[in-house]
């Protein structure tokens, strides 16, 4: 009885150590020698595989990092500026400041605003939408409130408001990935700098219709008048195809063209509000 | 009795609703204003030749093709154009159109307008050709492809069968069949002008039993060419489909995308382009009118009406005793894959076969369950793809398995949605996959 024990032990231990010593060996021939820095950036990186960066995934982000000379093309949007000075202070590289963006949804056309003129019962997918007809409403152009941009989202950050049917970006959420971005079939969302306190202003509005046009269809189209052009001083607003658009790079948050659009198509966002200002201005 | 041809794999049998076959096609009176869009056909857009205040007659061409797959756009009635404006067409989108105010009824010269059937084919090949290209004549069975691209057989290959569609196996729509009771001589004349300009010699001209009177008329009509034959088909959706009805007529297979009848030696058009191209070469009148069915369950006079391009819908349904008030959606086409449109001001065009009403209740979509892989879907299918997972391959965005799984080959005849009996959107998910795949394939390409 003692005797089987004994060889079984003894039957089982050779094997372990024969096992042992092969796999030593195949471990040995086919080692890949990769950076262990990969792993330590990987540890810093979110984890959440968005694609915000460009890349496949956070490790595939990683691995390029470390090879990078430079860190100026590579931003982690999820992490912003804080992780990229950790990843750069980590691999011992400089670090360059990068301001961080925001989605912005450029359709203020709510159900009072822009109505409805015919239904739509099909697939509740805007990619759907798009590809059967221009939209429920007069617009061509406009939000579809169907919610692409909500499926894609990987950080609850956009849901559509029921009392309006448009998407609404919650700023702490969001980490500017652009996934929703890339997601609208209607090209409405666009990544913006956040700005200074959050500040910011843009035009709500994507109809390239002529004016006429624009405005019977909803009552904040951007009908293409240029009055914003005229009174900006920076040269920030273009207007093409009946659409203004204003360069973020060049805004300087002065308000002007907020207070002349003659549609309220310029949505000025986190600014104090207006009449305060004029009274303060008033007191002085 | 011998057993009657039909296609091998998959297909469904939708109720019938022929409700207008009975009704002979009547002339519409014209319309005050019409709205020819300068996109009728696939391929390029025409290029517009007129402009505002232009005076233009009946079958003046308004604006010209651009490059070799495009077609004329004529003018279908006589008066003074408006403007070239953006009008909503049946895609859904407003697409550039001449609007033109209609004044009298003045036809251009040289086109022949006698009621007389003009046996004798005097054309050639070449001419044939020709006068199809000027006359702007696409296919008229809803894919309007222009018709003179089809007629050019590349080089290397060769035409051995015409065949012609006459199965109109959409429900509801009864334009063909109107058309081959009424015009059977014109058509089998417009069938050997085919033959001559490919230099075939046996036509097919398929035929669903459900038309017993057309096939009659036709048989009859070509019983003195030996070339012509007309074969009755067994009823099964979707028939009318190129690929099927060669599979049924010659049992010819075409290759998978980008292949074309022609790859297998067949060129197929539909009845109506038939009669189109007798027209054309025979009487030198281009494609400015159509034969559209106007239908639904509840309308008062359902009608076959021959109608000038451009007219708006809504002159349509006036025609046909005016908006039923139960009605839920209008269709251009037939309701398997027929388009609803947002608007009753959507202009007739050359490709729309028929007006349908559909009431409330039957155009709402019913509540969607989860799918139990009961492959209902996969049987009806008449391409043998796997619907269910097409679906969700597109639903997941995992577009590179839906390309392996062959969703390119998909026909978007609705089958799949039809038989599902968890009401799922199959056909919605299907497209957009494989326009995405499209998409991904032309900007590879490019």
């Amino acid at each position: 009885m003692t005797n089987t024990i004994l060889y079984t032990v003894i039957c089982l231990s050779a094997i372990g150590v024969l096992a042992a010593v092969v796999l030593y060996f195949i471990a040995q021939k086919f080692k890949v020698d990769e950076d262990p820095r990969i792993d330590e950036i990987s540890e810093l990186l979110p984890g959440a595989n968005c694609g915000g960066c460009g890349y496949a995934g956070c490790r595939q982000f990683a691995e390029a990092v470390v090879k990078a000379e430079d860190l100026s093309e590579f931003f982690c949007p999820v992490g912003g500026s804080c992780l990229m000075a950790d990843i750069a202070k980590t691999l011992g590289k400089e670090h360059v400041e990068k301001e961080a963006m925001v989605a912005v949804v450029r359709c203020n056309g709510s159900y009072d605003k822009r109505p409805k003129v015919n239904i739509y019962d099909s697939s509740r997918s805007c990619a759907i939408a798009t590809y059967q007809y221009s939209g429920d409403t007069g617009c061509e152009y406009g939000c579809l409130g169907l919610g692409d941009c909500v499926s894609v989202c990987l950080f609850d950050a956009i849901y559509i408001d029921k009392n309006t049917g448009l998407p609404i970006v919650d700023e702490e959420k969001c980490t500017g990935c652009g996934a929703c971005v890339k997601a609208c079939p209607k090209n409405i969302i666009e990544l913006r700098k956040k700005g200074p306190k959050g500040r910011r202003i843009y035009v709500a509005c994507a109809n390239k219709d002529k004016g006429g046009i624009a405005r019977k269809s909803c009552s904040v189209a951007c009908i293409g008048c240029s009055r914003c052009v005229k009174e900006c001083k920076f040269g920030a607003i273009e207007v093409k195809d009946f659409l203004a658009y204003i360069d973020f790079e060049k805004c300087r948050l002065c308000r002007k063209c907020v207070s002349v659009c003659p549609t309220n198509a310029i949505v000025e966002i986190n600014f104090p509000l207006k009449q305060k200002k004029e009274k303060a201005e008033h007191h002085a | 009795m011998h057993k009657l041809k039909t296609f091998s794999m998959g297909g469904v049998h939708p109720p019938d609703n022929k409700v207008s076959k009975d009704r002979p096609i009547e002339k519409l009176a014209l319309p005050s204003k019409v709205y020819i869009l300068t996109s009728q056909h696939i391929g390029a857009p025409a290029k517009v030749v007129v402009k505002a205040n232009d005076k233009v007659k009946v079958g003046q061409i308004i604006a010209e093709k651009q490059g070799f797959v495009s077609a004329n756009i004529h003018s279908s009635v006589s008066g003074t154009v408006v403007k070239i404006d953006n009008v909503m067409d049946a895609s859904g989108y407003k697409r550039q159109a001449v609007v033109i105010d209609v004044e009298g009824d003045d036809w251009a010269e040289g086109i022949d307008l006698s009621p007389e059937v003009k046996q004798e084919i005097s054309a050639s090949p070449e001419e044939i050709k020709e006068s199809i290209a000027r006359a702007g004549i696409v296919g008229l069975g809803g894919a309007t492809f222009p018709s003179h691209v089809k007629l050019s057989v590349p080089k290397g290959k060769t035409a051995e069968f015409l065949i012609i569609n006459g199965v109109e196996c959409e429900p509801y729509l009864t334009s063909d069949h109107r058309l081959m009771l009424e015009k059977a001589e014109e058509i089998v004349i417009g069938v050997r002008i085919l033959m001559r300009a490919l230099g075939v010699e046996k036509a097919f001209i398929g035929i669903e039993n459900n038309k017993p009177d057309a096939v009659e008329k036709l048989s009859s009509a070509s019983a003195s060419y030996r070339g012509i034959e007309v074969c009755p088909l067994k009823v099964k959706y979707p028939q009318g489909g190129e690929k099927q009805l060669m599979e049924a007529l010659v049992n010819r297979e075409v290759p998978p995308p980008p292949g074309l009848p022609i790859d297998v030696g067949c060129v197929v058009f539909n009845v109506g382009t038939v009669f189109a191209v007798y027209e054309a070469v025979q009487k030198n009148k281009p494609l400015v009118e159509r034969v559209v069915t106007v239908t639904g369950k509840s309308l008062k006079a359902p009608g076959n009406f021959l109608t000038r391009i451009g007219t708006p819908v809504s002159v349509l349904i006036n025609a046909a005793g005016g908006m039923p008030e139960d009605t839920g959606k209008i269709i251009s086409g037939g309701p398997m894959m027929g388009k609803a449109l947002s608007t009753q001001d959507v202009p007739v065009s050359k490709g729309t076969s028929g007006v349908l009403l559909m009431k409330e209740q039957e155009s709402k979509r019913k509540p969607v369950a989860p799918c139990i892989k009961c492959a209902k879907c996969v049987f009806a299918c008449p391409l043998g793809l796997e619907p269910y997972l097409l679906a969700r391959l597109s639903m997941r965005g995992l577009f590179d398995r839906a390309k392996e799984e062959g969703i390119i080959n998909c026909l978007e005849c609705g089958c799949c949605s039809f038989v599902c009996p968890a009401n799922r959107p199959l056909l919605d998910y299907v497209r957009l996959g494989k326009t995405t795949v499209m998409r991904m394939i032309k900007e590879k390409k490019s």
